[in-house]
């Protein structure tokens, strides 16, 4: 801000606003960097000091707005570059590139091709919206992203920023606020979608002298990774919401709980309140409407199972994050024994467009049961990854193949992971289920925060549902027996099936310890520990007998049951996979079919990697077989 | 306080608003097995094995009794076809951390043989030895250290020292509240006390070496 | 050790000797001196009135807190779920192979630790590793070579 003039009522606000609209033009040609964490580790910074040179250099930073902003969500082609108002989309821009977008661009009003995304028939689309990746998305929540420089508190405004809080201190009753978002159906993004103004209301109930409203940004689900993008790239509006739900619910401090790994949204977010401080949109008696209201930042330290919100409020006091019972609601005794409201950053960011535009414009989008839209991280083996916004009840089918343009290198789809370590898979045929809480509840998985991890058909189902036990048994926080032992006597089921020595019986073991923990563990997390097991049973049951009874992987992954073979018809003796081969296990003479030593071979997976996709050669087939036709090749050499 | 009347299993009771669900039914003459519950100490539920099955309305859910306080119109089932069901799998795993655990408990409820892989820490985390010298002696003397499957309890060797000697074998030793005879098997060979080793902190629990040197590493002690 | 523990003093004093702050002096000593030694855990423990049981319970709880001393510069490689579908093993195995360490571990000369975190939260990239502040995709040997070179 150039000079900061304290506000000190409505109107002040209003003629900030006013001046900072006027002082813009919608035609202003501006440059919008994306400064995503997936275009950041692109390099985007440096494209960005590029366009700032070659701005300056042309004379043109007068008439050309430059601004690092947050995530536009098309992480995969980042760095993404969009020339505003065209909206003209350039995408892997490298910093070598920029002097040529100045030059044909920005000076000429040209576009440069080739930076330009390529559709199905080849020809370069030109708008960002008509890129099929943003096509088929309904961006609410994270639509004015590329609009926004996360710094900058007049870009917030100039797109209606705080008029909702404004609205709400200054021309609704806490009550009526409550309502709304009540009446807008909006449900908590974090995990199992409780009502979110029926929390709010449940929490603004009690009589207590003191109440909290806290947004979790502790963000743990593995492949996940909405609420950074959203409170990096626009941390005004979780700010706004959390403003309102403590105006409404009738308190008067918030907390904002980030997890030290993201240090850019910790900054930004520091950032964003010392200028909220500073123009008195934060602190006491704000615009005079004697709403008194701050928030203060605490890092998490690690522990998945501080999503879980009672053990978030215990790391918050600076204790270890065990949960609590959930008999006590933290509702009516949580943060400090005071009634606390915790709900996800994408909640929090929702409340105030609710607010602006009100509950029937929100119960518009989405499904009967589950309203609004959903920001999905839509990663793993599909060709377009990044965050996405769609309407709630999408199919997974336009979700995973028009937006995220299907498999990546054309192979098979097997399932798509949802939810996190609370989730579950989804199997082919069930690829037109409409995604909303209920859908994928009833599928045995659940919303959870919004990870979307798309699995192609080298995926192992028992390898995956390991990999998610692994995961908890380092997450779990140990007190209870039912979590604690359960998922350790979980996976090593798990282990004896993917190292090939499982137990017959060993389907009814996983049932019995998964009906107990479902029912018996002390929180969330050990009670959802085993679905991820449960539902890639219930969809891949296949599988799970192949490793026990065939001692098979048909996903081609455990080592222990696989091994790998070159089929002499396809191989056209190319070498690569000799070259890549760490331990000397291939030979063959050029342009013959080569051979795997079964005996070196330590089963990296190379030499299947670098087979040409044309040629296919490298096949794995079980271990077992192995070891048959070493038998019969010694018997036959006996003879 | 108003009293709350609930039914446990069938029979009516009437007990004071603030009573947990496990302290009314064997006020009743109910038998609810548990591990990490003891009196004189806030209730922990992490041993599950005092699950009961609540029915309101038709609706039923399983709860930790210990931590569950009673309300009006319940109905307690302390031994339904799931509480045993449950009970079963939870006593299977303790049985693997804990070889010893009581016969009687196993053959009551029909726990398997052998389905789970041994565990034998012998100690089973119920936290009543850390419980009880830190919120009842207020020494501070033992702790857990680590998360989920890694989790132990240590004993830091400075307070020991100058602690342990006096509370030994005394009416409020955590000697003598152990239920699996951890501490009480093990503290002449184990407590720091009774060594000369300069050690922070050691685990409780050392019948294996490869323990022992995981604790100590993990709190930079190696 | 006087030079530290005055460090640690102005840690503590920015967070106003709360014991609500414990954690967040934890991560700012962790921070700091990049793990937390002994002698300053008991200092802190003294300062903030809080039992040595209680602060070792916490720094054992949170993954981020390290026991032990660190290298000069971390590698950490991802085993989120994208990343994990997309091979994250074979990308944890290249870097041990580069740094000659095991996850977990420091290098003798304590020039790298290799760690292994549970989601970076850049899971578009996956495989990912962060090597000091720099993302780092789905890079081969030669590219981990290359940055681990280019460390001092």
């Amino acid at each position: 801000m150039s000079e900061i003039i304290k506000l000190s009522s409505p109107s002040d606000f209003e003629s900030l606003r006013e001046k900072i609209i006027k002082g813009r033009d919608p035609n202003r040609t501006a440059v919008a960097v994306c400064s995503g964490p997936g275009c950041l580790a692109y390099a985007s910074g440096k494209v960005f000091k590029r366009f700032e040179e070659a701005l300056s250099a042309a004379g043109l930073e007068g008439e050309v707005t430059l601004a690092q902003t947050g995530c536009h969500g098309f992480c995969e082609r980042g760095p993404s570059v969009v020339i505003l108002p065209d909206e003209i989309c350039y995408l892997r821009v490298s910093p070598e590139d920029v002097n040529e977008i100045v030059e044909t661009t920005l000076k000429n009003g040209a576009v440069v091709e080739r930076l330009l995304y390529k559709g199905e028939d080849g020809l370069p689309i030109q708008k960002e919206s008509d890129i099929p990746f943003y096509k088929y998305q309904q961006k609410v929540v994270f639509g004015d992203n590329k609009r926004i420089d996360p710094r900058s508190i007049e870009d917030y405004i100039a797109r209606g920023g705080y008029t909702a809080l404004v609205k709400a201190i200054t021309t609704m009753t806490p009550e009526a606020v409550i309502a709304e978002v009540k009446d807008s159906g909006l449900r908590g993004r974090g995990g199992g979608g409780f009502p979110a103004g029926a929390k709010w209301e449940a929490t603004a109930k009690p009589p207590a002298d003191t109440r909290y409203v806290i947004v979790n940004a502790d963000e743990g689900d593995p492949g996940a990774y909405m609420d950074r993008g959203i409170l990096e790239g626009n941390p005004h509006s979780v700010i706004e919401g959390l403003m309102i739900g403590g105006y409404a619910i009738g308190a008067n401090e918030g907390y904002i709980y980030v997890r030290q790994e993201y240090p850019l949204a910790i900054d930004n977010v520091l950032y964003a309140l010392d200028v909220l401080r500073e123009l008195g949109l934060l602190g006491e008696n704000i615009l005079g409407t004697g709403f008194s209201f701050d928030i203060i930042v605490h890092k998490g330290a690690g522990a998945f199972v501080s999503g879980e919100s009672s053990a978030l409020m215990s790391a918050i006091e600076g204790r270890v994050g065990e949960p609590r019972p959930k008999y006590i609601r933290t509702s009516i005794s949580g943060l400090r024994g005071k009634p606390s409201c915790l709900n996800n950053v994408e909640t929090w960011a929702n409340v105030p467009l609710i607010i602006n535009k009100g509950a029937n414009w929100f119960k518009s989008i989405g499904t009967e049961g589950s309203k609004g839209t959903k920001i999905f991280s839509l990663v793993g083996n599909v060709k377009n990854t990044g965050l996405v916004e769609v309407p709630m009840g999408m199919t997974l089918r336009q979700i995973i193949f028009d937006i995220g343009g299907g498999i990546r290198d054309d192979k098979e789809f097997k399932a798509v992971q949802t939810g996190g370590p609370s989730g579950g898979v989804i199997p082919e045929e069930m690829l037109d289920l409409h995604v909303d809480y209920d859908e994928l509840y009833s599928a045995g998985s659940m919303m959870g925060s919004g990870g979307m991890i798309v699995m192609d058909k080298d995926t192992c189902m028992v390898n995956v549902a390991k990999y998610f036990l692994e995961f908890l048994s380092d997450e779990s926080c140990g007190k209870c027996v039912p979590c604690r032992d359960g998922i350790d006597q979980l996976l090593e089921v798990l282990r004896r099936m993917t190292a090939g020595t499982a137990r017959p019986d060993d389907l009814d073991l996983i049932e019995d310890i998964s009906v107990m923990m479902k029912e018996c563990a002390l929180c969330g997390l050990g009670q959802s520990a085993p679905n991820p097991v449960l539902s890639s049973i219930k969809y891949f049951k296949d599988e799970y007998v192949a490793h026990i009874n065939d001692k098979s992987c048909p996903g081609g992954v455990c080592k222990a049951l696989i091994a790998y073979t070159i089929d002499v018809e396809k191989c056209i003796g190319c070498g690569k996979c000799m070259k890549v081969c760490p331990v000397n296990a291939i030979s063959g003479d050029k342009k013959k079919p080569h051979k795997v030593n079964n005996a070196l071979c330590v089963k990296c997976d190379s030499c299947y990697q670098e087979c040409p996709s044309k040629v296919q050669a490298v096949t794995k087939i079980r271990q077992a077989d192995v070891i048959t036709a070493f038998a019969t090749s010694e018997e036959a050499a006996n003879e | 306080m108003s009293d709350i009347t609930l039914k446990i299993n069938g029979t009516e009771v009437t007990v004071e608003a603030g009573t947990m669900v496990l302290d009314a039914a064997r006020k009743a003459g109910a038998e609810i097995p548990t591990l990490c519950n003891l009196e004189g100490l806030e209730p922990f539920g992490a041993c599950r094995l005092c699950v009961v099955e609540i029915v309101r309305g038709g609706r039923s859910r399983i709860v930790a009794s210990c931590l569950y306080p009673v309300e009006n119109g319940i109905d307690v089932l302390t031994e339904s076809e799931k509480v045993v069901r449950y009970r079963r799998t939870i006593l299977e795993l303790l049985k693997a951390r804990w070889p010893l655990i009581d016969k009687k408990l196993l053959e009551k409820y029909g726990v398997p043989a052998d389905r789970m892989v041994p565990r034998d820490n012998f100690c089973i985390m119920c936290g009543i030895c850390v419980r009880h010298c830190s919120e009842r002696r207020k020494e501070n003397v033992l702790g857990f250290v680590g998360r989920g499957i890694e989790r132990q309890v240590v004993s830091y060797t400075v307070r020991a020292k100058k602690v342990c000697p006096e509370c030994f074998d005394k009416e409020l030793s955590c000697l003598r509240f152990c239920p699996t005879g951890v501490i009480v098997n093990d503290c002449a060979t184990v407590c720091p006390a009774s060594r000369d080793e300069e050690a922070f902190a050691k685990p409780v629990r050392v019948r294996d070496d490869d323990n022992a040197a995981a604790v100590k590493k993990s709190l930079g002690d190696a | 050790m006087l030079g530290r523990l005055a460090a640690v003093d102005k840690i503590i004093e920015a967070h106003g000797s709360d014991r609500e702050g414990l954690i967040q002096i934890l991560l700012d000593i962790q921070r700091e001196f990049r793990w937390l030694p002994k002698e300053i855990l008991e200092h802190v423990s003294k300062r903030l009135d809080v039992p040595i049981n209680y602060i070792y319970n916490l720094t054992t709880f949170y993954a981020h807190f390290s026991l032990v001393p660190k290298g000069r510069h971390s590698m950490h490689v991802c085993m989120g779920t994208a990343c994990h579908v997309r091979g994250a093993e074979r990308l944890l195995d290249r870097t041990s192979q580069v740094l000659g360490i095991k996850p977990g571990q420091t290098s003798r000369d304590e020039k790298f630790s290799l760690d292994t975190v549970n989601c970076l939260g850049a899971c578009a990239l996956g495989p990912v590793m962060i090597a000091d502040d720099e993302y780092l995709s789905n890079p081969t040997l030669e590219d981990i070579r290359r940055k681990a070179d280019s460390c001092e």
